[in-house]
């Protein structure tokens, strides 16, 4: 079996990154002209890293499918950014952020990755206040935090109920300026179609025009995945319609491993599903629970009365009502991390508790919150997610309680990546949600939108010197060389095959019926069973799919249907990764639950004796299955527990 | 919730192949649209249909679904995003509209914004704009401490509210002149309020104004159209803050 080197610097943890950095190579000034560097995406991670490689005097192409930079996923993050500022003291640290991320992630990240995301964690804030990101204010003018769950402390920077769109217009800015000053040029309504490998290393990329559909090759000395996450495998998720897996599966089919793909976060509180036409799902903030509690009636004949909608919540009075996070969890109460809520909610549904029609449903609740702090401070503070929750459901959440419901919201695996964010393919870098690093088994709140610019701010810039500085006499290369013009072809071998099935159903549907055995049998809560059902109606939709799908229109101008096809196909491809990844892993252990593996009152049960490890799956054709390599994870500094959340 | 009807409706939906052709609206019929769904919902049942009948689909930009990517943009009911109030297009509900409706559903239409095809529209000139100027010059790392320079509580959230621009050019699209005056003060005033900004604040102003002219947006004569409709309620106190920023870097030269 191939050994997995990642290459983790020596010398004790919190000296890796400078030792790093001291002992690194680097790029003079005049050779860095010379170098061309492609970033795929524009989210925190893709523009950060695209402004500050254009800052240093690098030549950057920057790609995007949506028609500004401005406008990628990264927008819609609501509540928050961790840092280990300490502003409140609390007892903060960069420690016990490193620490809080570890357990968080029930101790399946590499500690000196999650360590150096803690150490750059503060730079991030500083920087973000230089470019005029409005974070909330204290009356004293000093920066104001706020929890999220899986702290006891107060470390999370915000801008509102938005601090998604604050952080990534601070990154646009940036970008902007790299832009006028030449330094970074802006490929937008572009979407990447493959990665060009010469001699093992990579050098370009196939990209199509979305305006004129035409494909097109551009070369650089280095390529840097900045895509996001694959959340929408689910169809329905929290993540923005053109969310997509698709360059992770790109260069994954050329050799680059990827990590954990059954690491999938489903996230507690979103607005529960309406209806089968709908297209997406939306996230209330998990700051919310903060001050919002969560609770189902304790009598089964009350949850039924509210779900034939003969009761409402005001009528259950406090002594009937079951706040089962606090009653499970003493110490973390409401803020119990994401998968130990989200399990939470599955359990009291599926016990009949659920509390709308669907009966899948929770109630989060800010009476108390009014009661305590009055309306106002209330509304001060989540005014904005009240309105958004109110302009979706027409109801109010002052007057009566939110219901919510888990959805799939994040992932944690992704393209595996070493200390320096390299992929296994020399010179592909992935950075952002796009990458397994940092988060383990399971996210923190508040932590994609630090890791995503520690990423693309503080590490990429740094790391992707070290294999630039051997690149300096690499001329640039033509993009007629044979390998662009066969990873063209192939490029559009597919689309044509797409184009030519003419079969009977829409692309949506075939998606949505994926989204159907995903979270059926790879969602909440997994069997070995249910994974093995799972691979067999992939396999048989996959078969579906390129037989029978319709694509109206032509390839050589803009074609959404298309656009989505092509993304659906390795949609396709990635449920089946995550299906037989959770297969593989006999344990419980984060985002990842197989109801076999539970400890009798219900948490999840790891197996650290024999799955202590990163999953990475390597490429090895289109008709066999993945093979599975295994990076080990020593822990040296931090002793794996069992999570503990009620004391 | 559970109040939820359905709504049988006609569109009237602009189509155009591409920049340079004529358009037209084709007119369609949706029956059983759930009161529950967003209006961006019914175009995909709309789509779906189209696509069952192998039609190509009305094309129209959207992403985040949720009213803060900006990239829905369309003119319903001769409203940008819209008539409701605070609104976008993704987060207007069907149970706005009645059984029996005729909804016209145009794309932006100003000379600064050309049709890509169909309902989609070309607003890389805000990105120009924002290239001319919409930044402090600071370079990654060897940055002071973010506690460094405190900042009045209403400083911040009066900068945190012109900041809330989603950049969807509502506000051009429902100008008569197609001015883009409230999407560019938005961007200059967050930046002027804040002492990391006031440095190059008059630079900044001059650059993304000639920006703005040179790109073919119209001049504001103050019809508060834009403050009218944009979905996030930028104050079109910003414009007199342009303003006055404008003029105090001009007196400057
Ligand atoms: C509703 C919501 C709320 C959230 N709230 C928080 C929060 O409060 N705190 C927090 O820490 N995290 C939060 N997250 C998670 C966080 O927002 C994301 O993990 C993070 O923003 C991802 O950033 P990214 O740069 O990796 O990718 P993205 O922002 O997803 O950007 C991907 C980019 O890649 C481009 N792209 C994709 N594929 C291609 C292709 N083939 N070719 C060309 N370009 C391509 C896209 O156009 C886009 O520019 C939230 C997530 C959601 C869904
Ligand atoms: S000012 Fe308002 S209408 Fe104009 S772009 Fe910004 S959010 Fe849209
Ligand atoms: S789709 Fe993002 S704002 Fe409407």
């Amino acid at each position: 079996m191939a050994t997995i080197d990642s290459k983790i610097p020596k010398g004790p943890l919190a000296q890796k990154w400078t030792n790093y950095k001291n002992h690194q190579k680097l790029v003079n000034p005049a050779n860095k002209r010379k170098l061309d560097i492609i970033v795929v995406g524009t989210g925190l991670a893709g523009a950060s890293a695209a402004a500050s490689l254009g800052a240093l005097g690098f030549n950057v192409l920057n790609f995007c499918i949506q028609d500004s930079p401005r406008r990628a996923h990264s927008i819609a993050a609501q509540g928050g950014i961790n840092a280990a500022k300490n502003y409140q003291n609390d007892g903060d640290s960069v420690y016990r952020l490193f620490y809080d991320t570890i357990k968080g992630g029930d101790y399946r990240a590499r500690e000196a990755n999650v360590y150096r995301l803690a150490e750059v964690s503060n730079s991030i804030i500083d920087q973000c206040v230089a470019q005029g990101v409005p974070f909330a204010r204290e009356y004293g003018g000093l920066l104001d935090n706020r929890s999220f769950g899986g702290a006891q402390v107060s470390r999370t920077f915000y801008a509102k109920g938005q601090t998604g769109q604050q952080l990534l217009l601070g990154a646009y800015s940036a970008l902007s300026r790299q832009v006028n000053k030449g330094t970074v040029k802006l490929y937008t309504r572009y979407e990447m179609l493959d990665v060009v490998i010469i001699e093992g290393r990579a050098r370009g990329i196939i990209a199509r025009n979305l305006v004129t559909g035409k494909i097109e090759r551009f070369f650089g000395h280095a390529v840097v995945i900045g895509t996001g996450g694959y959340g929408n495998t689910y169809f329905l998720s929290t993540n923005a319609m053109g969310s997509n897996g698709s360059a992770a599966m790109q260069i994954y089919r050329k050799g680059a491993y990827f990590a954990n793909p059954c690491y999938a976060q489903i996230h507690p509180t979103c607005i529960p599903v309406h209806g089968d036409i709908q297209s997406k799902l939306t996230l209330m903030s998990e700051s919310l629970r903060n001050d919002g509690r969560i609770w189902v009636p304790k009598k089964l004949e009350d949850a039924k009365a509210i779900q034939e909608g003969r009761k409402t919540a005001n009528d259950i009075p406090d002594e009937d009502r079951d706040f089962y996070l606090e009653r499970r969890y003493p110490a973390f109460g409401n803020l119990v991390p994401r998968d130990v809520a989200s399990r939470a909610a599955k359990e009291r549904c599926d016990k009949g508790f659920g509390v709308n029609n669907t009966g899948l449903a929770v109630f989060l609740d800010f009476k108390y919150a009014i009661q305590r702090l009055g309306k106002d401070v209330v509304a001060q503070k989540y005014g904005n997610l009240f309105q958004m929750y109110e302009k979706i459901t027409d109801e109010n959440p002052y007057e009566v309680p939110m219901k919510i419901f888990p959805a799939i919201h994040y992932t944690m695996g992704g393209i595996w990546v070493d200390y320096e964010l390299m992929t296994s393919i020399p010179g592909l870098f992935a950075i952002g949600e796009a990458n397994f690093s940092d988060h383990g088994a399971n996210r923190l709140g508040a932590s994609a939108l630090m890791q995503g610019l520690a990423d693309g701010y503080f590490v990429l810039p740094y790391t992707i010197q070290n294999y630039l500085a051997d690149q300096i006499q690499v001329p640039r290369m033509s993009t007629d060389l044979p390998e662009f013009v066969e990873a063209e072809k192939g490029v559009q071998d597919k689309i044509n095959k797409l184009m030519s099935i003419q079969g009977s159903e829409s692309v949506d549907s075939i998606h949505k019926r994926l989204g159907h055995i995903m979270w059926e049998y790879v969602g909440m809560g997994r069997t070995k069973e249910g994974l093995e059902t799972a691979m067999k109606k992939l396999k048989e939709l996959k078969k579906e799919f390129w037989s029978n799908v319709y694509i109206p229109g032509e390839a050589n101008t803009l074609n959404t249907e298309l656009e989505k096809a092509l993304r659906l196909s390795d949609f396709l491809e990635i449920g089946y990764l995550m299906a037989i990844d959770g297969y593989n892993r006999n344990e419980s252990c984060g985002g990842h639950f197989r109801e076999e593996y539970q400890t009798e009152e219900g948490e999840a049960l790891r197996q650290d004796d024999q799955y202590s490890y990163v999953a990475c799956w390597k490429y090895t054709g289109e008709n066999s299955d993945p093979e599975l390599l295994k990076e080990p994870l020593d822990y040296e500094e931090t002793e794996r527990k069992t999570r503990n959340y009620k004391n | 919730m559970g109040k939820e009807k359905e709504l049988n409706i006609t569109l009237k939906v602009w189509r155009q192949r591409g920049p340079q052709e004529k358009g037209a609206f084709e007119t369609y019929q949706l029956e059983g649209i759930s009161t529950e769904s967003s209006f961006l919902e019914m175009l995909d049942v709309l789509n779906e249909k189209l696509v069952k009948e192998r039609k190509e689909p009305v094309v129209f930009d959207h992403d985040c679904r949720e009213g803060i990517c900006g990239m829905c943009s369309l003119y319903i009911n001769g409203h940008p995003h819209g008539k409701d109030q605070e609104v976008t297009t993704c987060q207007l509900h069907m149970r706005r509209f009645n059984d029996g409706d005729t909804i016209t559903i145009e794309p932006w239409r100003s000379a600064a914004f050309p049709v890509i095809r169909d309902l989609m529209v070309d607003r890389s000139a805000f990105d120009k704009i924002m290239q001319a100027g919409g930044y402090t010059s600071v370079n990654t790392g060897g940055i002071p401490d973010a506690n460094a320079i405190p900042i009045p509580k209403p400083v911040a959230d009066e900068a945190m509210d012109a900041a809330s621009c989603i950049g969807c050019g509502a506000c051009v699209a429902a100008c008569k002149n197609g001015s883009a005056m409230l999407f560019v003060s938005a961007k200059v005033s967050q930046l002027a309020l804040l002492p990391q900004g006031k440095v190059e604040a008059a630079k900044r102003v001059k650059a993304m104004i000639a920006k703005m002219d040179e790109l073919g947006f119209g001049n504001c004569t103050n019809t508060r159209a834009c403050e009218a409709e944009c979905p996030k309620a930028v104050s079109i106190s910003n414009i007199a803050r342009l303003n006055r920023e404008f003029i105090c870097a001009k007196l400057k030269d």
